[in-house]
């Protein structure tokens, strides 16, 4: 045959075939990658989306730290049962500051991607201290320790800066008081804490979330990040059409 | 080993280590209160004790030049033995993750030993740890063979293998310290990321100047596999690593991409992690183990070029059937799942291509559990093609992702065609490396066989029916129309499945523990043959010093 031919050509040459392979493979990726840059309609409009925290930053970088994400979902799909289970399906734009984006790829504990508010701050404290003492049946690993570990906020302003340098339009002055503002934010008597909100909104969530007022704990962010999962912009919690689950 | 390097090439390495302990220095002391710190000690420590090797062969006598006219096969053996070590770790952490979800108490009140810190010491100790050194030394034995070549130089083997494996030490040791960039099978952080770029050049070059020192004129379908391994996962890598570190004192970095695009780069990288680590590279193995043991020649050139090409072209489109659903647009999701079903094409063709190369063999296939390791996998390798196909048509995929199935998938691919071929691959080539007629002993190939046989089918069915059963649950209905069961049921529903699953891990551990020591067994063999040799003219040693062997 004429193409077995051409290919014991090819096989013949070192660099053509390695350039071969190359071409082959990349079509794939720049087809379906590129675009996604490109096509305005891939992202929603959200003018409501609003910023993580310092914080609920620094919470993040722990969920992750942990690897929550191995167990725990933060993308509710298209189906029925899904979103009367977790509530409306995510869109593309609440990811839109997440980087890198923690949509997961198993169930093995509930989606998370719209915990936030429903159950309080004294429940993920002892849920993450002993998941058994509230969810007999749970098999999710204790985080004591995160309670008793002061939160490293000291280089939260470079955090930010990096974030700033990869497309989160964090302000100049937002990265100057990183620190005052992780530290405000979980401690809402102290006098910093009007900053919090003239920065980041009135929505902002200002609590003692671990209990304890005294310190910011690791416990403070990842509470404060769990509590403002689905909490970034409203954009989900209009009219939605689902699929059929078939 | 040192000394079949020249003096030039000893005192090469010690600089490059000299250098590398100099980095870990800067990095052990500008980390300090960053899990950096720690990170800078564990490459510090690993260049010393490579200096210290190296050192004590220093002023070995220089080889002689009739080296030269041999293979180079040093490499390899270390490789093979990484292989194994790498493999009871790996395996032995899977074990262990798998009996946290059966018995989460397990768990300490420690940071490290929580599931989501020691998962990825799983994944990246089977993948990289396990895989990655099978493929590397395989590679450089099927290279010089298919070639008819010694490797280019003697330098770039060692610096791929040993910096290699400092990548997968320091990814290990980093995930337990909570060094993660949270992407799946991509997790360590930017520094271990652009050191395994480096390492990669150097394999790329050392495949590509031997190839060009051929004495054959085509390169060999298993070569094409190989290189399609070595270039495809540095783009991968490359791309899906792009991210910026919040400082060079900081091990944590951010992704370039957030939300949909880093969701599809992810899996686009994901997914062909698969094709071109877990995939060519091991096709490559089979392409050249499977019809030396079976003593045939591959069926068909025709078949293996269309299934070259095809995986090739297609598994780099497939990445978005991860996906369906989501916040993804539809289109790339509807892409995703047409390529994956024409992916079956290629796949089968390569399957049936390696079984079919065993007709006129299948009496070795009975007889030899070597040829029965290689025969199964491509068995396995044709069922979990079909399965990947199958689970990425968007309404199979609306039940079985996120779910144990997706688990049980990976592992019969995992389990039944990765490492299975490995093992059948090494128990041919130890013996070829170290001069033996055959392993020590062949009555344990046949209980390895046995152990990972039966641990994979017990592996897959548990992670099938739980798979299922979960995704069935989750989307129950009452007769009322509201759901039938809370997520906290389905968990329960798992919980004999989650301790079937570690009891099949267990066995396919067991069989490699078992493997080790037979491949630790004929090492030990050759060397005393060789020891008995050299002594040949002194008084007779002890009769307990003597192994029985062949």
């Amino acid at each position: 045959m004429a193409s077995e031919f051409f290919h014991r050509k090819v096989e013949r040459n070192t660099i053509g075939f390695v350039l071969a392979i190359i071409g082959v493979a990349s079509i794939g990726g720049i087809v379906e990658i590129a675009p996604l840059f490109t096509i305005h309609e891939t992202v929603e409009e959200a003018p409501d989306m609003r910023l993580y925290t310092p914080l609920e930053l620094a919470g993040r970088n722990i969920y992750i730290r942990e690897g929550c994400y191995a167990c725990h979902s933060q993308m509710i799909r298209t189906l029925r049962d899904e979103v009367e289970r977790y509530g409306p399906y995510s869109l593309a734009v609440e990811s839109k500051y997440d980087h890198p984006m923690l949509w997961g790829s198993k169930r093995t504990g509930p989606d998370l991607a719209r915990i936030g508010d429903k159950y309080s701050d004294a429940w993920h404290v002892r849920h993450l201290i002993d998941p058994r003492e509230v969810v007999p049946e749970s098999i999710m690993p204790k985080y004591g320790w995160l309670a008793r570990t002061e939160l490293r906020t000291a280089d939260l302003g470079e955090h930010l800066a990096a974030q700033r340098a990869v497309g989160v339009p964090y302000t100049p002055e937002m990265i100057e008081n990183a620190t005052a503002d992780a530290y405000a934010q979980a401690t809402p008597d102290s006098a910093g804490a009007g900053g919090v909100t003239e920065r980041y909104g009135d929505a902002t969530q200002m609590r003692v979330f671990d209990g304890d007022a005294a310190r910011v704990t690791e416990m403070d962010a990842l509470v404060a990040y769990l509590q403002i999962l689905g909490r970034l912009t409203e954009a989900a919690y209009g009219e939605q059409p689902t699929a059929a689950t078939e | 080993m040192v000394s079949q390097l020249t003096v030039s090439e000893r005192q090469f390495a010690l600089v490059i280590l000299g250098l590398l302990a100099m980095c870990g220095l800067a990095m052990a002391a500008g980390g300090r209160g960053d899990p950096m710190g720690a990170q800078g000690f564990v490459v510090l420590i690993y260049a010393v004790g490579f200096a210290f090797v190296v050192m004590a062969g220093l002023y070995a006598p220089e080889p002689d030049d009739s080296r030269l006219s041999r293979y180079y096969d040093d490499p390899t053996k270390v490789g093979i033995v990484l292989t194994m070590i790498w493999a009871v770790i790996g395996m032995g952490f899977g074990v262990w993750v798998a009996s946290l979800l059966a018995w989460p108490n397990l768990t300490f009140d420690a940071a490290w030993a929580s599931f989501g810190r020691l998962r990825p010491v799983h994944t990246s100790g089977v993948i990289f740890g396990f895989g990655g050194n099978a493929l590397i030394a395989t590679s450089f034995h099927v290279l010089q063979r298919t070639s008819r070549a010694r490797l280019a130089d003697q330098f770039s083997p060692w610096f791929v293998l040993i910096g290699y494996n400092l990548f997968c030490v320091v990814a290990a040791s980093g995930y337990l310290l909570g060094v993660t960039q949270s992407k799946e099978y991509a997790e360590p952080e930017w520094y271990a990321d652009i050191w395994l770029v480096i390492v990669w050049v150097v394999y790329f070059l050392l495949y590509i100047r031997t190839l060009m020192r051929r004495q054959e004129p085509h390169i060999y379908v298993a070569n094409w596999y190989y290189m399609a391994f070595i270039l495809v996962v540095a783009v991968l890598h490359i791309v899906n690593n792009l991210a910026m570190p919040v400082s060079l004192s900081h091990a944590k970095s951010y992704s370039l991409f957030s939300g949909v695009q880093d969701a599809m780069t992810q899996w686009w990288y994901g997914h062909n992690a698969v094709a071109f680590f877990l995939t060519a590279g091991f096709l490559g193995m089979m392409y050249y183990y499977m019809p030396k043991r079976a003593g045939r020649p591959i069926f068909s050139y025709r078949l293996s070029i269309i299934s070259f090409w095809g995986i090739t072209f297609l598994y780099m489109w497939a990445g978005s059937h991860h996906l369906h659903y989501t916040a993804l647009p539809h289109w790339v999701q509807t892409l995703g799942m047409t390529f994956s079903v024409m992916l079956l094409v290629p796949s089968w063709a390569s399957a049936g291509n390696a079984l079919a190369t065993l007709n006129g063999a299948w009496h070795k296939v009975r007889d030899d559990a070597t040829l029965r390791f290689m025969m199964v996998a491509a068995v396995f390798y044709g069922l979990s093609t079909f399965e990947g196909s199958f689970m990425a048509i968007r309404p199979v995929n609306s039940l079985s992702h996120y779910t144990d199935w997706t688990v049980g998938h990976v592992h019969a691919g995992a389990l039944g065609w990765v490492a299975m071929i490995t093992f059948g691959s090494i128990y041919a080539l130890v013996p070829w490396m170290w001069k033996r007629q055959a392993m020590y002993s062949p009555k344990l190939v046949e209980v390895h066989f046995w152990l990972a046989l039966a641990g994979t089918i017990v592996y897959v069915f548990a992670m099938w029916n739980s798979g299922i059963i979960q995704g069935l649950m989750w989307r129950t209905y009452n007769d009322g129309g509201t759901l039938a069961y809370s997520f906290i049921d389905s968990l329960v529903a798992m919980h004999p499945y989650y301790i079937a699953r570690a009891f099949g891990g267990l066995l396919f551990l067991a069989g490699a523990i078992v493997g080790s020591i037979n491949v630790w067994m004929t090492i030990r063999a050759s060397r005393l043959e060789a020891a008995a040799g050299a002594d040949a003219d002194l008084p007779a040693r002890p009769a307990g010093a003597v192994v029985a062997g062949e």
